[in-house]
């Protein structure tokens, strides 16, 4: 039995089209917030500085609207997209 | 529609006001002559915002029912996206509860709007407009 020491990173829409990614897997650490994903992945540079930008992006943990500061348990699923616009 | 009304109907006693709205495809929107819409949604959190919603609204308003369905995927203009239906036992309940629904729908659930105009597509960016709206009522 092996412990999940995961994370699930999923985007949607404009960052989804614009990332050609709609989900990662990355490796969890004790302590970990949102926000630190956030600036890991806007390192990579190309499409993925974005994130570090100054449009905004929206955070959920587990399905519920998170902040930056949010901190993340293994197994958590980590959702970046843009401002939401339904009805 | 039909049937969500009837549905929203059938609420016992002392219910005396039902107020509904619905949402269709502009043919102006970002672009100009949009001729369709693309919407995506983050399946599994959306339901949990709407249900987390009715439960606000209800904490506010006398709200005996109530109501929301929206459309997912490819859309023609003029097509319905968006419906919210809530039954009260007064009008004031009815079209303030409705209208909190929708406004915070608007700010909070996982919908992306993709404007589609021959050629041309576009993502929908959030208006300021639509947030005020919602912090207005907060």
């Amino acid at each position: 039995m092996t412990e999940n020491h995961t994370l699930t990173v999923r985007f949607f829409a404009r960052l989804r089209e614009e990332l050609d990614t709609e989900t990662l897997t990355l490796p969890w650490q004790p302590g970990m917030t949102a926000g630190q994903v956030l600036s890991d992945l806007a390192a990579k540079g190309g499409a993925w500085a974005q994130l570090g930008g100054e449009q905004p992006v929206m955070i959920a943990v587990n399905k519920t609207m998170a902040r930056a500061g949010t901190s993340l348990q293994a197994g958590d699923e980590v959702a970046f997209f843009p401002p939401v616009t339904g009805g | 529609m039909a049937d969500e009304y009837q549905n929203l109907r059938h609420s016992g006693g002392g219910t005396g006001a039902i107020a509904t709205f619905t949402g269709m495809v502009r043919d102006s929107g970002d672009l100009q002559g949009v001729t369709g819409m693309f919407l995506e949604h983050y399946p599994g959190m959306t339901e949990q915002v709407i249900e987390d919603l009715i439960i606000q609204a209800a904490e506010r308003w006398d709200v005996r029912k109530a109501r929301v369905v929206h459309r997912v995927g490819n859309l023609a203009l003029g097509d319905q996206i968006v419906f919210v239906g809530v039954c009260s036992g007064h009008r004031a309940d009815a079209f303030a509860a409705c209208e909190f629904i929708m406004d915070a729908l608007k700010t909070s659930a996982p919908f992306w709007k993709k404007e589609l105009s021959g050629q041309s597509e576009h993502w929908v960016e959030q208006k300021a407009s639509d947030l005020a709206r919602h912090s207005h009522q907060e």
